[in-house]
């Protein structure tokens, strides 16, 4: 069934047992993205020392897709520097866009090129991105925190 | 328990034809959020382009004659549908702009009956659609007016207890749903209106999911205006209903200036045309008002009441075979007293967004997530549900396919 190209087994693994879920009282910058067309919120913290992300929790509401995207993107970005982050990060949005036309780069995504499935429904493109978004955010903020 | 002959009518709507996923056939149980059309409005609306063409009210010429014909003829078939008077009728783009246009008009002023000021208040419910609560907001945002507002019961009713407090002296405004868009309950609008009027406040009622769906008639509503959209009752896009009293039209301000809204203009000034004319500045949606006209004749010839007793059926049957499925919650009430065929459920461990997705492959069409009342939500401790609704095309089957396809979802996501 078409259905099992968007759900595979791996997105509902990580929706079922979320990694990273849980905010952390320590943090750098705290954000929270909303999906205003169906009403999805996530609340993301990111804690950064010396350009490094060293610790990344989030706590929220929202479907498989969205859940399961944000788990896998916490723990890809987890103890890496901003740079390789916003690396993966435009590397998912680009693999988002393709229409079904990328697999992605597995060294890069790891479990999140399960994802792919998600760029030919045009409306779950957003609930994957979700999460994604939300950290760019707080990385950018972050960061130009940082250099002040 | 009586029911339409749906085989024939879905032979009137092309859309029926089409194969969706998986070669199955439509089950569209999303005419809360726009209903389709049958052969006889698309074929007003074709006629009027390829017959009648022309700027209403305007020209000399043998399509201007007869496409203002038609766009009134429109016209005058809303207000015998309402139970108005054919000048009480404004045509907007959609109820939302109906909402819009209203709570504009009392900002416009500074004068009578539609001034507000600190210290007035606007009533509206928790159960509100978007449409029917940010303007309001806004409104008392930019006269200093203060927003209150009717909850709702843990049943999905609105929580009426509190009326007595809630409409006083400062009441000026009371704007509420005929029939919620989510959990389908019917308010008591006389009751609510009878008691406002006794303040001194306007009533007006978001009519978006009753007038499709059940007879209606002004003369014995008591709202002062009502607001719909001809999408919601078989009519294109592009056309909605602002009705007002008459003697308050004529006191209210335009909102909207420009083409065909005056009575005489000058380079320093101008004066307005009466209703409806004031309020419809600009070419208006011509075909689309006279689509409604056809849609509205169409609902008629089939009868209101007849549609209703159908819908409560449709609901009845849905309401009892919902509540069989383990882990599904039914938010509203369980049973079809002043309640329409709108139900919103939620389903233990499956998002409302991904139940869609796998009713999508059985053909099944469904709306999810908040469904423009974010408020209702918080109040249901829900980011959103899932939510079938139905019209006259929609029979027993169709309830069935959603049940056979909720029980497949929950398969799927290995729920049980
Ligand atoms: C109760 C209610 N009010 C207002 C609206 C807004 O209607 P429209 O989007 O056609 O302006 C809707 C449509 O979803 C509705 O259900």
């Amino acid at each position: 069934m078409e259905l099992d190209s968007l759900y595979q087994e791996v997105i509902l693994d990580h929706y079922k047992h979320p990694l990273h879920k849980g905010l952390s009282t320590e943090k750098t910058v705290q954000v929270h993205h909303v999906n205003p067309s169906c009403g999805d919120e996530i609340t993301l913290n990111i804690l950064l020392q010396d350009g490094v992300v060293s610790d990344v929790t989030w706590d929220g509401v929202g479907c498989s897709i969205s859940q399961a995207s944000v788990s896998m993107m916490s723990d890809l970005v987890h103890g890496k520097s901003l740079d390789e982050a916003f690396v993966i990060v435009d590397s998912f949005s680009e693999l988002m866009s393709s229409k079904g036309s990328l697999q992605g780069d597995e060294s890069l995504l790891e479990d999140a090129v399960a994802l792919a499935g998600v760029s030919k429904f045009p409306a779950r493109v957003k609930c994957a991105l979700l999460g994604w978004m939300a950290f760019k955010d707080a990385a950018i903020q972050g960061r130009d925190g940082e250099k002040i | 328990m009586s029911l339409l002959d749906v085989a024939a009518i879905k032979a009137d709507f092309p859309i029926f034809d089409k194969k969706m996923r998986n070669d199955a056939r439509l089950v569209y149980l999303d005419s809360g959020a726009t209903s389709h059309k049958p052969q006889q409005v698309l074929d007003a609306e074709r006629t009027f382009y390829t017959q009648h063409n022309a700027a209403v009210h305007r020209g000399s010429h043998l399509l201007a004659e007869e496409a203002s014909a038609a766009y009134e003829g429109a016209r005058e078939i809303v207000s015998h549908f309402i139970g108005a008077d054919v000048d009480e009728i404004i045509f907007t783009k959609s109820a939302t702009e109906s909402l819009n246009l209203l709570a504009y008009s009392f900002s416009n002023t500074n004068r009578g009956v539609f001034a507000l000021k600190p210290g007035d208040e606007i009533l509206v419910s928790e159960m509100e659609h978007h449409a029917n609560l940010i303007p309001w907001q806004q409104l008392a945002k930019r006269t200093g007016a203060t927003l209150t507002w009717f909850g709702t019961t843990d049943e999905g009713r609105l929580d009426i207890s509190k009326i007595d407090s809630l409409i006083s002296t400062r009441t000026k405004i009371v704007a509420i749903t005929h029939q919620s868009n989510v959990l389908g309950s019917i308010n008591p609008i006389h009751m609510i209106a009878e008691k406002a009027h006794t303040v001194g406040a306007l009533v007006v009622v978001d009519a978006c999911q009753s007038a499709p769906h059940f007879a209606l008639d002004v003369s014995t509503l008591d709202a002062d205006f009502i607001a719909f959209s001809g999408h919601k009752m078989l009519g294109p896009t592009g056309i909605g209903v602002l009705w007002g009293r008459a003697a308050l039209l004529a006191q209210m301000e335009p909102f909207l200036y420009g083409g065909s809204m005056i009575e005489s203009v000058t380079m320093e000034s101008a004066t307005w045309a009466p209703a409806p004319r004031k309020f419809e500045a600009g070419v208006p949606n011509m075909a689309q008002a006279v689509g409604l006209g056809a849609a509205i004749n169409y609902l008629q010839a089939i009868g209101m009441e007849k549609i209703h007793d159908h819908e409560v059926a449709l609901t009845n049957y849905a309401l009892s075979g919902l509540q069989t499925i383990k882990g599904l919650r039914i938010f509203g009430p369980l049973d079809t007293v002043d309640r329409g065929g709108v139900i919103s459920f939620a389903l233990d461990e499956i998002h409302p967004h991904d139940a869609g997705q796998v009713l999508d492959q059985y053909g099944i069409a469904v709306r999810t997530g908040h469904h423009c009342a974010w408020p209702l939500m918080r109040k249901f401790g829900v980011a959103g549900t899932t939510r079938a609704s139905f019209y006259l095309y929609n029979d027993l089957s169709d309830i069935d396919v959603l049940i056979d396809g909720i029980a497949a979802t929950q398969k799927y996501f290995k729920v049980s």
